[in-house]
């Protein structure tokens, strides 16, 4: 009888090509997204006088420079127009499909890939940006990856990697009304910490899981990086398959048929081994926010932020001395004084229509005491969200509804939280400046959000829900 | 690609954790080429405040440690984002081996082709060549990449690294050469995939 198996390990053979004799695996990959910041590797790539491998295996998606207003001008910033033009031109000179800045499926490269029916379970995805992970929501084994790489994709549709160890994540029994994808995430990563799941692939288990729509299996296999791991994925089920059925570039007809059967075997057998098991109860989840600057900085929205006069390890005291002294919080604040100065919805992480929709119940019929902005994960959200009305009720609220793409998450484009502004925030990382130099972030799900916009400041969003439609 | 076999040099403690990439490079920065100078924007919103004035505090801005060759950093160092121009940035600067309890995936692979070294060091270990370095900055400090030791003085520590980044910094290996070598296996198992996983190959829209 063979081993057992795990979901990596299936996964892992079906594309390995060659094996040196120090580990690494040759292997084969499926899917390449790229983005306008994959420059060195077209610049590496030419430097060589060599062409890409496999165009149609190529896709291009204009998301971190592109603005998010304003489209119908040229833009402003020479710096940022030549970005998004010369990642177009490189595009359409490699023959690469190209979901451009004027394509109407133009979004987020990990919003719009899943989107089209690109994304598939089974398959080996990679692209230059480390929120990859995030497609491991179909079952497929995707991971971000360096310039240096991306150039080694585009030459040879191949990558050299080491197998990474497998840790399995089980999150048993039901979330109560309230918790989103995003409190599972942040929840798990502020128990294993930002550097816990470091060398493994995670897998996502347990009932919580399998209960989450495609959408919330995004959000959680998204923030996998965010705990170190640099893939999460969950098994497909039929869920997974009734996402994928009649998407542009999924197989179709009796090939859908006949690529269900094949996916459905991918699944780790009841008795395979981890070398790490990780298991929470889904009933003790709470909505959760960050107080400080690493995303494992979470805690139940009805905690106080640390005081450091209380911690015994000296180098902890310093850390949260040091976050709280740039987040510009009291030690020991109730989380839910901190008032805030904007709010932002968007980013690969939560920009879907599940994530507007539930930043609207919220919304409906009140009104942001801040500024804010809500940025659609794809212009395919867009549309479909205009069309349900939520745009009325992200504007009638008194937020801005604008264009798709990276946007405040890592503010290239300029949307930036200017210094010294606290922002309620959907995105993936609280890091120091990451939404703009001396920018304050506190992540949260797109309810909490809309809580902390409803009341200025960080809320629990669970007595706003009484009553509502969800 | 540069070989890494051994360095002596002088090493500068950076021992807060979670330095992640945003602080080693600023996403502003991403959009400049690597010819315009990266090592000078190395860590810009930690050596600089926010009008340019070096940070006094910081460890790089001592005089000592401005040519300093090694990093010893803290657990997570260079965790989040992908950005490879972040190893540009270390590299451009002159920093060729990154000392730390722990590391971000992506940082360690992106640094191995452009030949960083990321030696870890258990935390104990770690914190004990920090404290050397800071009673007496001068110190030099040899990481030998072939005997995997770190050492200063008559002190020698173990570090760990797979054997898959060892074996390609050692060699100054360019993947793209090592993957010619495989060009006929690459074709035969694109044949046997097409046929065994036609679903993978995406439809026309």
């Amino acid at each position: 009888m063979s081993e057992p198996l795990t979901l990596i390990d299936r996964l892992w053979s079906t594309h390995e090509i060659a094996r040196r004799e120090d580990g690494a695996a040759l292997l084969w990959v499926d899917r390449h997204y790229v983005h306008e910041g994959s420059f060195h590797a077209f610049s590496q790539m030419k430097a060589r006088g060599r062409q890409v491998a496999e165009p149609g295996l190529t896709f291009g998606v204009s998301d971190h420079y592109v603005p998010t207003r304003g489209r119908d001008r040229a833009i402003a910033n020479p710096e940022i127009a030549a970005m998004v033009s010369n990642f177009e031109s490189n595009a359409t000179q490699s023959h690469i499909g190209l979901f451009g800045l004027r394509d109407p499926r133009q979004g987020i490269v990990h919003v719009v890939g899943p989107e089209q029916g690109l994304t598939l379970p089974g398959l080996l995805i990679v692209c230059g940006d480390s929120h990859t992970s995030t497609h491991g929501a179909f079952g497929a084994y995707a991971f971000g990856i360096g310039a240096s790489e991306v150039a080694h994709v585009l030459m040879t549709q191949t990558l050299w990697q080491k197998k990474p160890k497998r840790m399995r994540i089980t999150v048993d029994g039901h979330t109560t009304v309230g918790v989103a994808a995003k409190d599972i995430a942040l929840t798990i990563i502020a128990r294993v910490g930002a550097d816990g799941a470091q060398g493994h692939a995670i897998e996502f288990a347990g009932r919580a899981i399998t209960a989450l729509s495609m959408e919330g299996r995004m959000t959680l296999c998204n923030m996998s990086i965010e705990a170190g791991g640099r893939c999460g994925m969950i098994a497909p089920d039929a869920n997974t398959f009734a996402y994928l059925k009649g998407r542009p570039y999924a197989p179709k007809d009796a090939a859908f048929d006949r690529a269900v059967a094949a996916w459905s075997a991918l699944a780790s057998d009841p008795d395979a081994a981890f070398d790490r098991e990780v298991t929470l109860d889904a009933a003790a989840i709470v909505p959760v926010v960050t107080w400080g600057t690493t995303p494992d900085d979470a805690l139940p929205i009805d905690a106080n932020v640390p005081d450091p006069a209380r911690e015994t390890d000296p180098a902890r005291a310093a850390y949260i001395r040091e976050a709280l002294d740039y987040m510009g919080i009291a030690p020991g604040k109730k989380l839910s004084d901190i008032t805030i100065d904007r709010v932002f919805i968007g980013s690969c992480t939560n920009s879907r229509i599940e994530d507007l929709r539930a930043a609207a119940a919220v919304l409906a019929g009140r009104t942001s005491k801040v500024p804010g902005l809500v940025s659609p994960g794809s212009s395919t959200v867009k549309r479909q969200a205009e069309q349900e009305g939520l745009h009325r009720i992200f504007r009638a609220a008194g937020l801005e509804w604008a264009d798709s793409g990276c946007s405040m998450c890592v503010g290239i484009n300029g949307d930036l939280v200017p210094p010294g502004e606290r922002c309620a925030s959907t995105t993936n990382r609280n890091f120091r400046g990451r939404q703009g130099p001396g920018a304050r972030t506190h992540l949260m799900s797109p309810a909490m959000v809309a809580a902390a916009a409803v009341n200025g400041h960080l809320s629990d969003v669970r007595p706003l829900l009484a009553g509502r439609k969800l | 690609m540069e070989k890494f076999v051994r360095l002596t040099a002088k090493a500068c403690p950076l021992t807060q954790p979670n330095i992640n990439t945003d602080q080693i490079l600023p996403a502003r920065y991403l959009k400049w080429p690597r010819s315009r100078g990266l090592g000078q924007v190395l860590f810009q919103d930690l050596r600089f405040d926010a009008e340019g004035r070096e940070q006094q505090n910081f460890p790089l801005n001592q005089p000592t440690w401005r040519d300093a060759k090694i990093i010893v950093a803290g657990r997570n160092f260079g965790g989040g984002s992908s950005r490879e121009a972040a190893v540009y940035a270390l590299y451009d600067y002159g920093i060729r081996c990154v000392i730390a309890p722990s590391f971000g995936d992506i940082l360690s692979q992106n640094a191995v082709k452009n030949g960083l070294l990321t030696a870890v060091l258990p935390e104990v270990e770690a914190a004990e060549l920090a404290a050397a370095i800071a009673d007496d900055p001068a110190l030099p400090v040899t990481v030998d990449l072939e005997r995997q030791t770190i050492s200063h003085d008559n002190l020698s520590y173990g570090f760990a690294i797979d054997p898959v980044s060892r074996s390609q910094l050692l060699n100054g290996w360019d993947d793209i050469d090592l993957t010619e070598n495989h060009r006929d296996q690459i074709e035969v198992f694109k044949a046997k995939d097409r046929l065994g996983r036609p679903w993978a190959i995406p439809t026309t829209a």
